[in-house]
């Protein structure tokens, strides 16, 4: 494969066709830490190409929640379904799921004893079996994208917070992953280190990437979100385009949790 | 004349013998060593695994080997097996197998050390990316563990080194026994031969310990950088 083809790919904005058809589909989901229950009834569905914003007060479940799409967390009832197929089976491969699933941490999780490519080639390279040279193409293409290039044979303590999250994102997106999960991945950044990694999955917003994401980021969640879900306590309590959530809020849950963010 | 117990150390073959005993001290330790090193990291992985009896198990066995002394261990395996199912060990494979028992014990729980003072991050991104057990220890787990595990195997290697002195109790005829017996047969002609053979012999341990943690220095260095 030539690298013009590589990033035809990798750069492609994907078929409007595709759009609106379900990709992950969750369906009465209960999830309990030791008889505590973490999430109680989450049905949520999300479409190809759709960017869900996922806001709640802390504790309300959200980490838990991404933790279970990806099958981190074991769950007690319900029924997670990826492009229609079950994956909450006992004989589900999470392996071959998670290839499909990105998932981008809040804390700095690029291992620090390899380099930024070192750790964006792990996965292409070691669970995808992939040619060397084709993910190495693949890593730059990438990298460049996210102004990294450079830093390709950093060590992650050599590099700032945001350039970490940045390389945590691109780790994930090598693997071709058909939906990506972000939690929270700027809570932990300087202030001025959080547009730049606002801005990568901006882009990747408008390159038709599906996406849950988490964050605290209201102006950003704004910008970004196809519709806001917001829960608590377990619970999806709203479910609505941006312009609704933060003009009109339907209940007073949200409008209470909304408030702490004005002055 | 003056004394010169010094002499005793070039007379006839002592040298000779002393270096021979090194040598037997040293094949002991080697072989025991780099079995412990090697079965210590499978046995500390499976200490950190959640299954209760495994840990259990686990435990069992490394307590047995820590408070039942290493002598006594070499006497079970030497005298006890040959007597009671008369399984006839020689002394050397007695000393190499319970020293690698040993050793993989002690070395299981550096690791196990090691491996839990890793975030629990380190697994959940790996399994986020579709490693499979065995690759999350082997590209992620292991090597960065290896860098914490360093000070304490090395610490163990010098510390099984010396503790190979007990050997002599079940025949093996090692340094230390061959500078007692030059000490014994020349007591009346030099009487501080003592200190001169005994001197050498600190030096010996000395040289051969000096590598081991010359090279903690030389990895620990090259893993900070
Ligand atoms: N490993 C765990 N063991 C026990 N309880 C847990 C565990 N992880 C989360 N919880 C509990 O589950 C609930 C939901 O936690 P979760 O981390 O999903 O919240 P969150 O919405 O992500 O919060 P935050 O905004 O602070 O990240 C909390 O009450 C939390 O205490
Ligand atoms: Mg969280």
């Amino acid at each position: 494969m030539t690298d013009t083809m590589i990033l035809d790919r990798l750069n492609a904005v994907k078929p409007a066709e595709e759009r609106g058809a379900p990709l992950l589909e969750i369906s009465h989901l209960r999830k309990e830490y030791d008889g505590v229950p973490a999430l109680r009834d989450i049905s949520l569905r999300i479409d190809k190409q759709e960017v869900v914003v996922v806001l709640g007060p802390s504790g309300c479940g959200k980490s838990t929640l991404l933790r279970c799409m990806n099958g981190l967390e074991r769950i007690q009832a319900g029924e997670i379904l990826l492009d229609g197929g079950v994956l909450t089976t006992e004989k589900t491969d999470w392996r071959l799921i998670r290839q499909k699933i990105g998932m981008v941490f809040q804390s700095y999780e690029l291992f620090p004893h390899m380099t930024v490519l070192e750790n964006i080639l792990l996965g292409p390279l070691k669970v995808q079996k992939r040619k060397r040279k084709e993910a190495e193409t693949a890593a730059r293409v990438l990298l460049e994208r996210v102004g990294l290039y450079e830093k390709r044979t950093a060590f992650p303590r050599q590099l700032s917070g945001g350039q970490k999250q940045r390389a945590a994102i691109i780790r994930a997106l090598v693997m071709e992953p058909e939906i990506m999960l972000f939690d929270e991945i700027t809570a932990a950044l300087d202030p001025e280190m959080v547009r730049e990694v606002l801005d990568v999955m901006l882009e990747l917003a408008r390159s038709r990437m599906t996406m849950v994401i988490v964050t605290h980021e209201m102006q950003f969640a704004k910008a970004a979100a196809d519709r806001i879900v917001f829960m608590d306590e377990g619970e999806v309590v709203e479910d609505s385009p941006p312009g609704d959530f933060f003009v009109k809020p339907k209940t007073e849950r949200a409008r209470r949790f909304l408030n702490i963010f004005q002055f | 004349m003056r004394d010169l117990g010094i002499r005793v150390l070039i007379e006839g073959v002592n040298l000779q013998r002393l270096l021979l005993g090194l040598a037997v001290t040293a094949r002991i330790a080697f072989i025991a060593v780099a079995f412990s090193m090697v079965l210590g990291v499978p046995f500390g992985i499976l200490m950190t695994r959640r299954n209760a009896a495994l840990r259990f198990l686990c435990r069992f066995y490394l307590e047995a080997m820590r408070i039942i002394p290493v002598l006594v261990w070499l006497f079970i395996f030497y005298f006890g097996l040959a007597r009671n199912f008369h399984i006839n060990l020689s002394a050397a494979a007695a000393a190499v197998l319970v020293f690698t028992l040993w050793g993989t014990a002690e070395m299981g729980d550096i690791v196990r050390g090691a491996v839990t003072s890793l975030h629990r991050h380190q697994y959940e991104s790996a399994h986020a990316l579709g490693l499979s057990e065995v690759q999350l220890y082997l590209y992620v787990i292991i090597p960065q563990a290896a860098r914490r595990l360093v000070p304490g195997a090395i610490n163990l290697t010098t510390r099984m080194i010396k503790t190979t002195s007990l050997v002599v109790l079940i025949g093996i005829v090692e340094m230390l026994k061959v500078g007692q017996q030059i000490i014994e047969s020349n007591f009346l002609k030099s009487p501080t031969a003592a200190f001169w053979v005994y001197g050498l012999i600190f030096f010996l341990y000395f040289i051969l310990c000096m590598p081991v943690s010359r090279l903690s220095k030389r990895l620990e260095r090259r893993w900070q950088s």
